[in-house]
């Protein structure tokens, strides 16, 4: 979803910040995480195109957390080291269904309009 | 926005901290892994998640609320500011504590006074009734502070009336506690049957007057106290209903407690004692007032009926007045009273406020007040912003360099305003404790019982108060402090030779108008206090040092007329020989107390005249060289003049002038204008005495008829005895006791300063004097204190000047006069202003000013020297500290 709200010069990464959210969420639904996973999860799932800012990542987190929409506890990584882990709860799971599907309208919607023009008369 | 997360931002901020250490911790492994040196894998983790510091105060923001930290920020910051200048603080704070406790004071007295609903049900139901103002009401004798109607009227309003669910009707009487001896009075109360029911008061203790308890010949059917009264006489004591009380020699049994909260319906007074009106008979025996028809003693209230208007009321109150008059007029009126009384119309007025006296005399000079403390707070503020200008300009480079970083000036201003905030808000707190020491001093100097709780209209006002204050003298410098470029700022710090003449500008116009009105405060304090000196210094016509009033009853003795007037006397005899005594008399008025008696009177073989109504005084031969007051011609009273004899008068000057054109008095006879039935009285002139006040000492001379005590044929059970002595009045009460008692033991005495006596009856002058005196004295200090400010602030810009001045060849009186001058501007032009103020403002102390006109050109000239004379001085200072500056060190100094 791009966000092209009311504000006249988005920046960047706020262009960015609904479609991180959702793919924070996407992330977590294949199971809990920590952030420096989910970081390299995006990259990587997406042919390393999206590359997110692993700075604006922490932010964004705390927001959906804050939101209800994924959990955190402290857990051991793979190489033995503690890290707050991430999971995605109810609440978020029925917000990932409703992005998605929102998500979809928009392509198709862009991708409406970008088809070709059809010659007339 | 998440309360728990705002409250735990801190525990927040420190797990986010832990997390993101955690990250940089994986990614420096991972690089490690990809085969870089510990010291590269490091930074090139760091370089991968950008700033930590940023990352956490980008959560941290999300966590907080922005207004709520960054106010506290300022805060924080003014404090400190604050704290940095204590004697800033002081000055400012000070200022602002007496400013704003001066204004909540007097509001809150106002409040007590005139703005409060009674602490009954539904107050705003409440009316009371009157006979509408007209030229001829009402004649007769009056007793009570508010005599507007006789008992018979009272029986036909209560049985005629239509508008009011229940009226009530309740006049005041003192009672006597005391068994004989010196008297010890209650503020009593005579109540109708319907007074608490009507008004929904209940019982704390006990049961209240009810309909049953008011019958006609109830005799001494128990009195009702008040919850003061319970605690100081009975020390709260629960079983009080079982006790008597007594009251003049009579014993009532208590029937129970009002609760804390009522002190009856007019405001002022608190009454000790609640007594059925029907028992009034009992008291005053064969001198009851109920049957009277042209004794006025009663007022009334009552209750509307739901959906009835006070409007209403006083429509169908009028429709019945004839009825209720008609049915009433008073025996001894002649016929032209009896037409004016038959007229006498009724109205109703709102009553939830409660019914006072206090209105008249005071509602005007507390307003008054009022306005001059509010004026106070307007120089203070006047002042306060001219030293936060001054701040202002010497933070001008901190604030021109965080202009230049990229602070916002919003957030600039707000910064400033927390300073000014805190002020307001320092002042507004010991404003409240300074209010209610004044407020309470100034009830107790009134001697008034009010109720000075601090309710909502009091902390709105105070609050409102503080906030204004906080604008006038925090804004403009905020704003003034913030409206620099910040290049020129910082390119210009210090360097002119002159400062800005355009921003100094509004230095000089708050230091004008703090001269101008300070000008009329100060004007306003002299014509008080004037105005005091006057009645205080006034010809009184007599001498009022070493006077005392001794008021002796003896009701209580059952005496006949004739034992009556032999007992009096008998103590006018034994009391002139008591040890420190000089001379005694007795009158029937004593002077300036408030009483007065007049009466219609008749010139014989003079010319026809209008109504002449001169008053009287009945008084014993020793009575004028008791007060000193000299006979101008004739004789005094003496022992010719008895029962037997006919009677005689002496008048005063004013009566030679005003009824005799001016003609020689001794000789001439008048007779009393009286009733049908009423016994006939003429009485020749034999002495001529000096004016001298009467009823009180801001009248004018009024013309006065002094008969003779001993051809009275009717005396009282009470006499006032005046005393003068060159002993200590307090040692001289005991001796009068001892004497008093000695003639009468069951008599009972109540002692009285004259001096006094006549203090208080120019309370009102006093308080205007002593408050105004006080506010125009502040004022004066603060305006000279800002001319001084302004007038220093000016001399340090110009150091720079005046040192190459100097070095130029200007001597001492060159610097002296360059600085006056600009002072002197100021102050002229502040002086000018003010007295066009002072004399538009002077019409509003009208009538509060005694024996001068309000725009009193002397006082105006006293005010303007007064304040010129302390202004230059103040500006001298600073003048000399110029004239003193070393060229060479000021020149040296940039």
């Amino acid at each position: 979803m791009v966000d092209m709200g009311k504000r006249t010069a988005p920046t960047p990464t706020e262009i960015l910040q609904g479609t991180l959210d959702m793919l924070i969420l996407q992330t977590l639904a294949i199971g809990p995480a920590h952030g420096h996973t989910i970081a390299h999860v995006i990259g990587h799932r997406s042919e390393e195109v999206l590359q997110v800012e692993h700075g604006s990542l922490y932010p964004a987190l705390h927001r959906l957390e804050d939101r209800g929409w994924i959990a955190s506890f402290w857990g051991t990584s793979e190489n033995n080291r503690k890290a707050r882990y991430y999971r995605l709860t109810a609440t978020g799971r029925r917000q990932l269904t409703a992005e998605l599907s929102r998500w979809k309208r928009v392509v198709r919607a862009v991708n409406q309009v970008l088809r070709p023009v059809e010659e007339r008369e | 926005m998440n309360w728990r997360r705002f409250l735990r931002r801190d525990w927040w901020d420190a797990e986010r901290a832990r997390e993101i250490e955690a990250y940089l911790d994986i990614e420096t492994s991972e690089n490690i892994a990809r085969g870089m040196t510990p010291a590269d894998a490091v930074t090139a983790a760091r370089r991968k998640l950008g700033n930590p510091a940023l990352i956490r105060e980008d959560i941290y923001r999300m966590n907080t609320v922005q207004w709520i930290d960054s106010t506290y920020q300022d805060l924080r910051h003014g404090l400190r500011l604050l704290r940095l200048n204590p004697g800033f603080f002081a000055v400012a704070g000070l200022s602002l504590v007496l400013g704003i406790g001066a204004n909540t004071a007097i509001f809150q007295l106002l409040d007590a006074v005139r703005l409060r609903m009674l602490p009954v049900a539904h107050p705003e139901q409440l009316a009371e009734l009157k006979i509408a103002k007209n030229d001829h009401c009402c004649s007769g004798m009056f007793a009570a502070r508010r005599p507007n109607f006789t008992y018979p009227q009272w029986q036909q309003i209560r049985d005629h009336q239509q508008s009011f669910a229940s009226v009530f009707a309740w006049g005041d009487r003192r009672f006597n506690l005391a068994g004989n001896g010196e008297v010890q009075y209650a503020e009593g109360l005579w109540v109708t049957g319907e007074f608490f029911q009507t008004l929904g008061v209940t019982p704390l203790v006990g049961r209240l007057i009810g309909s049953d308890d008011d019958r006609p010949g109830c005799g001494s059917p128990g009195a009702v106290i008040s919850h003061a009264f319970w605690q100081k006489r009975f020390g709260g004591d629960p079983q009080v209903t079982e006790k008597k009380i007594l009251l003049e020699g009579r014993h009532f049994p208590v029937l129970g407690v009002t609760p804390a909260s009522f002190s009856g319906v007019e405001v002022g007074r608190n009454f000790d004692v609640a007594v059925p009106a029907c028992a009034e008979p009992l008291i005053d025996s064969e001198d009851s007032y109920i049957p009277q028809r042209d004794h006025w003693w009663l007022a009334i209230m009552g209750r509307l009926k739901p959906g009835f208007s006070v409007d209403q009321a006083t429509a169908q109150v009028a429709a019945m007045s004839p009825a209720v008059f008609e049915s009433t007029v008073p025996p001894k009126y002649r016929p032209e009273e009896v037409k004016y009384y038959a007229a006498y119309k009724l109205s109703a007025v709102p009553a939830g406020s409660g019914v006072s006296s206090l209105r008249g005399d005071y509602e005007k000079p507390l307003y008054l007040l009022l306005a001059i403390a509010g004026l106070v707070l307007v120089i203070a503020c006047a002042n306060l912003a001219n030293l936060m200008l001054a701040r202002a300009s010497t933070r001008q480079r901190e604030i021109a360099v965080r202009l230049a970083i990229g602070a916002g000036r919003g957030r600039l201003i707000r910064q400033m305003l927390a300073e000014s905030l805190l002020l307001a808000a320092a002042g507004v707190v010991g404003g409240v404790v300074v209010s209610q020491v004044l407020s309470r001093y100034l009830v107790s100097f009134l001697n008034l019982y009010l109720d000075l709780h601090t309710d909502w209209r009091i902390l709105a006002f105070t609050a409102a108060t503080g906030v204004l204050t906080c604008i006038l003298f925090g804004l403009y410098p905020a704003f003034y402090a913030t409206r620099i470029a910040p290049a020129d700022a910082m390119k210009t710090t210090g360097r002119g030779l002159t400062s800005n003449r355009e921003k100094f500008g509004f230095r000089r116009v708050l230091v004008v108008s703090q001269v101008s009105l300070s000008l009329v405060l100060l004007a306003g304090a002299l014509l008080f206090v004037r105005s005091l000196r006057n009645l205080v210094t006034l010809d009184t016509g007599f001498r009022e040092n070493g006077l005392l009033i001794a008021n002796v009853d003896i009701s209580r003795s059952n005496y006949n007329v004739e034992r009556r007037a032999a007992y009096f006397r008998d103590l006018l005899g034994t009391v002139r020989h008591a040890p420190g005594v000089d001379d005694v008399a007795t009158a029937a008025i004593v002077p300036v107390s408030g009483s007065g008696w007049n009466h219609t009177i008749e010139i014989l073989d003079g010319p026809k005249q209008g109504n002449i109504v001169p008053w009287f005084n009945r008084i014993t031969p020793s009575y004028f060289k008791t007060m000193d007051t000299p006979l101008l011609a004739g004789r005094m009273f003496d022992n010719r003049d008895t029962l037997a004899s006919p009677e005689v008068a002496i008048v005063n000057e004013e009566f030679r002038k005003k009824y005799l054109g001016g003609a020689n008095p001794l000789g001439k006879e008048f007779r009393l204008v009286v009733g049908p039935g009423e016994p006939q009285h003429v009485y020749q002139i034999v002495g001529l005495v000096r004016n001298s006040k009467y009823q009180s000492l801001r009248d004018n001379f009024v013309p006065i008829v002094f008969v003779a005590a001993d051809q009275e044929k009717d005396p009282g059970f009470g006499v006032n005895m005046i005393v003068r002595s060159s002993a200590p009045l307090g040692s001289l009460m005991p001796e009068l006791k001892r004497a008093i008692l000695s003639v009468n033991p069951v008599a009972s005495i109540e002692f009285k300063v004259f001096k006094t006596t006549l203090r208080e009856s120019i309370l009102r002058e006093r308080l205007m004097a002593i408050l105004s005196g006080f506010f125009g004295f502040l004022a004066a200090i603060l305006a000279t204190a800002g001319l001084y400010g302004v007038i220093s602030y000016m001399v340090a810009r110009r150091r720079n000047e005046i040192g190459i001045r100097v070095a130029l060849g200007a001597n001492r009186a060159n610097i002296l006069r360059l600085v006056l001058r600009e002072a002197g501007v100021l102050l002229v032009a502040g002086l000018v202003i003010g007295t066009g103020l002072s004399i538009a403002a002077a019409q509003t102390a009208g009538s509060l000013v005694y024996g001068l006109q309000p725009s009193d050109p002397v006082t105006i000239e006293l005010a303007v020297a007064l304040l010129a004379v302390v202004a230059l001085a103040a500006s001298l200072i600073p003048a000399l500290r110029a004239s003193r500056l070393n060229p060479m060190a000021a020149l040296r100094e940039e």
